[in-house]
């Protein structure tokens, strides 16, 4: 008797004694991601240091000249592009795909949106190379017809100008990255519609008010944080999109200033130069510099995303 | 007794379920009316056909006629938003708007423009003092509307309904998810609306049905078995199934 | 109650209208995708295609088929999952049930989510400094490790999500009757959270699938299957990036159908975890 209860309280001692053995290592673990953000940041900007040192960030930020032999490396010819590029993509998505979750998830018939949305998650998967191919294929030649038709109209207009006899340009990349976030936008969309109660839907239209203003003054404001999310999380996608951009973008490193001119963005810049890059001095040093710099700028935008989201989630509570 | 609400030949189906079977009833002015019957009987389908709810359904037929003061809601050319203006509806669940307090019971006369600046803070003081919920919330109007309790916020949803004006309050249910004390708020405000508006509410209670009903509804696996002045409903019920139920027999 | 034409209803007709216009035209673009990536790709579709290596002059219009590339992609993807999954699972638990709702773990949460949002050619290009710091070349291994790192944030976040929405009840019921948490977490959460697990491995599989930027600085491209670890391996996407860079129209339309390959693959790699899902899910309590 008592024998059995000794080895139960041992089995038991034991058991625990595994437990708290697992919760450190887990704990460490879960460290991990944490980890991680860190190594990489530091690794890069080690790599970048020899670059400080030979010119300031400001120089570096700021320097329209990209001439590596001659030890310039100025980065805002590329910066403009990624910035350009993923603007644009972010002005055509966000308002479509907003307009459609909504349509989906407020106006259509269950049965079609329980038909259109697992043909969207297989989009949200097709790989972005698939993306860039159909930019090649049908984008880059629209583009310029597209440029023509619009000339006679805003042709006088700098950003609508037109300078670049091929489809290779601002555009195209906007386009293809805006149909590629898609899928991702509305998928995530429609999951924050989707958890919006009934309840307040039906407390609001029991009032005589329209869909429309109920989606206005219910839906919208509840589901806000959400949808913020969601083109956030569609934005870091086309910011560091690289293939599917470089395939349509033209790759030329001038400063666009017509959304039909060429673009060299960032993620172009260092897939298209890393395999000479240990041939110049500081060579390296910039192209990681690059690579540090769209790290730093995914980690601000995660920030102020996580700043937004906790500002508009307590107006979301009112 | 002068009839408000005439229904002739209604029929809902879900689908393939015929919920509700070839419904005529005429629901009096200015009384309170309640429906009882066992689960599933169809209560909550007949109290959707009279603000034209169903329509918020893919899959949802209604066919005959629903007449409020002659105007038959299921025309063609009425306007869907105005039925739900006339006809007001109590949720069983409260869901106040994600607004303030105040916003909540301005939001319909906004929707609707029927106040704005003095005007609209004087309803919505007014409707609060009928809804019962003045003094409780009169020094916090601007704070989120659902820090309130969930008798607050029903009370709040009763406020909010009244403010648009309508002339048929509807109700489904609307104290089950209340402890009785609020539960026994509801019921007295309802008690005094009935001055000014026709009100159909749904009752699994029969306490509460005794205590409300002017005017009592009988239904049965979608049909309405019996109706009458609550009076005769009650202590001399023509049906069994009726008798039944009142005494108790099933649910 | 007569219909009358305010302002609110015809914004409300207005609204409604412009959101089927976009819903029509992002679905129809998105479907045209699809479509064209059949109709250029098909006809260059052929047996030799996905069962050959290139052959000699294969870049150049020559014979041969694309087999190194689907080969590479799914020892790469493959190996890079597994890897990952090893990874990610502990971290998971560590997130969910040893450090609850605390800041700890918003705190990683939100060093997931920006993990997430790290473009693959920045892990692509973590990767080539590690290596060249070690003196490695672009090889099978390296490519796997990228991946590894890549799919680490999907996979977490993923199975994150699916251990959250597992009722608390559940593990309490587990904790009421004596288990550990160690107990509790392997017997109740991950059968609960199985459905959901499978399909966050599955679809970072497909992501190191179709990822391109990552594996161009890791693994290479190489006309041969790879024979170990440390031999460059070839992937579908750069496939057809490279055979898309080409001047002859033959090559070019080798990229067409390679990039339907890549399609297809990732369409019945996202099936399949619907069908798995729905196959698992008939354990879960809800
Ligand atoms: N959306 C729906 N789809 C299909 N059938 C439905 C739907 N809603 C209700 N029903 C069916 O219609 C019948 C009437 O339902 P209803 O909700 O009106 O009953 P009830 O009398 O309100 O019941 P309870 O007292 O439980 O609320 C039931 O058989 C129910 O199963
Ligand atoms: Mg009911």
């Amino acid at each position: 008797m008592q024998n059995t209860q000794d080895s139960k309280l041992h089995t038991q001692a034991r058991r625990i004694r595994k437990d708290e053995l697992a919760a450190r290592n887990y704990r460490l673990a879960a460290s991990f991601p944490l980890f991680l953000l860190l190594i990489m940041v530091v690794g890069f900007f080690l790599r970048t240091q020899p670059l400080l040192e030979h010119s300031s960030v400001w120089e570096i930020l700021s320097g329209m000249q990209w001439r590596p032999s001659a030890g310039e490396f100025g980065l805002l010819t590329f910066i403009s592009g990624t910035l350009s590029v993923t603007l644009l993509a972010l002005l055509l998505a966000a308002p479509l795909c907003m307009l459609t979750s909504l349509f989906l998830v407020e106006y259509a018939k269950r049965r079609a949106l329980t038909a259109i949305l697992p043909a969207i998650d297989l989009l949200a998967g097709i790989p972005s190379v698939v993306y860039g191919v159909w930019g090649l294929l049908v984008i880059v030649p629209l583009v310029p017809q597209i440029s023509s038709f619009v000339q006679p109209w805003l042709g006088s207009i700098p950003l609508f100008a037109a300078n670049n006899p091929t489809g290779y340009s601002i555009l195209s990349g906007g386009i293809v990255l805006a149909v590629m976030i898609s899928p991702i936008i509305i998928s995530v969309s429609i999951e924050v519609l989707r958890s919006v109660p009934d309840g307040l839907r039906h407390g609001s239209l029991a009032l005589g008010a329209t869909r429309w203003q109920t989606i206005k003054k219910v839906v919208l404001p509840r589901a806000m944080p959400g949808l913020i999310a969601a083109i956030v999380m569609g934005l870091s996608r086309a910011f560091g999109e690289t293939l599917a951009v470089m395939m349509v973008v033209g790759n030329t490193p001038l400063i666009p200033r017509s959304i039909f001119d060429p673009g060299y963005p960032l993620t172009a810049l260092i897939a298209n130069n890393y395999g000479e890059m240990m041939s110049i001095p500081l060579y390296d040093s910039a192209l990681m510099g690059a690579a540090l710099l769209l790290l730093v700028i995914v980690i601000i935008f995660n920030l102020g995303a996580a700043l937004v989201l906790i500002r508009a989630n307590r107006r979301a509570q009112v | 007794m002068e009839t408000q609400i005439k229904i002739r030949d209604l029929n809902v189906y879900y689908n393939k379920v015929h919920a509700l079977k070839d419904i005529n009833l005429d629901l009096p002015r200015g009384q309170i009316t309640v429906i009882v019957g066992p689960s599933g009987c169809g209560k909550s389908t007949l109290l959707k056909t009279l603000n034209r709810f169903h329509d918020l359904a893919d899959d949802t037929q209604v066919t005959g006629h629903v007449e409020l003061d002659g105007v038959d809601l299921y025309a063609p050319d009425v306007e869907v938003t105005e039925v739900r203006t006339k006809v007001g509806l109590i949720a069983q669940r409260p869901f106040p708007l994600p607004m303030s307090i105040f916003e909540n019971v301005a939001y319909g006369m906004r929707i609707h423009k029927l106040a704005r600046g003095k005007e609209l803070r004087d309803k919505v003081k007014h409707y609060l003092e009928v809804a019962g919920l003045w003094d409780e919330v009169k020094g916090r109007l601007n704070t989120p509307a659902r820090d309130l309790s969930i008798g607050q916020q029903q009370r709040l949803c009763l406020a909010r309904g009244l403010a648009v004006e309508p002339e048929v309050i509807l109700g489904d249910e609307p104290t089950s998810s209340l402890d009785p004390i609020s539960a026994k708020f509801i019921e007295e405000r309802l008690e005094e609306l009935k001055k000014d508006y026709t009100v159909v509410l749904v009752s699994h209670v029969l306490r509460q049905a005794r205590h409300l009903a002017d005017y009592l509804v009988f239904m049965y696996l979608g049909e309405v078995v019996e109706a009458g002045p609550a009076e005769q409903v009650l202590n001399a019920p023509k049906n069994d199934r009726t008798r039944a139920y009142l005494q108790g027999e099933f649910y | 109650m007569k219909k009358r034409w305010t302002l609110a209803h015809l914004e409300d007709r207005a609204m409604r209208t412009i959101m089927q216009l976009a819903s029509l035209v992002l679905v129809g673009v998105l479907a045209a995708i699809l479509v064209t990536i059949f109709i250029r790709g098909l006809p260059f579709l052929d047996l030799d295609l996905i069962t050959k290596t290139p052959q000699g002059g294969f870049f150049l219009g020559g014979e041969g088929g694309i087999l190194n590339a689907i080969v590479g992609s799914l020892l790469l993807a493959g190996g890079g999952t597994l890897l990952a999954l090893f990874i990610s699972l502990p971290i998971a638990f560590g997130i969910n049930v040893y450090t609850g709702a605390s800041r700890l773990a918003s705190l990683l949460r939100m060093a997931l989510d920006v993990l997430w949002g790290i473009p693959s050619l920045v892990y692509g290009a973590f990767g080539f400094t590690i290596m060249i710091a070690f003196g490695m070349r672009a090889s099978l291994g390296a490519g796997i490790l990228v991946l590894t790192l890549l799919q680490i944030p999907i996979m977490v976040r993923s199975m994150d999500e699916v251990m959250r929405m597992v009722p608390s009840e559940l593990s309490q019921a587990a904790y009421s009757l004596g288990a550990t948490r160690l107990e509790a977490a392997w017997s109740v959460l991950v059968r609960q959270a199985l459905p959901g697990l499978v399909t966050a491995v599955l679809l970072a599989f497909g992501r190191g699938i179709g990822d391109a930027a990552s594996v161009l600085f890791t693994a290479g491209f190489s006309d041969r299957i790879p024979t170990s670890l440390a031999s460059p391996s070839a992937s579908l996407p750069l496939a057809v990036f490279f055979q898309l860079g080409s001047p002859f129209p033959e090559v070019r339309g080798n990229g067409y159908a390679t990039a339907l390959v890549l399609t297809v693959l990732i369409l019945f790699i996202s099936m399949l975890s619907r069908f798995l899902a729905r196959r698992l899910s008939r354990n879960v309590i809800r």
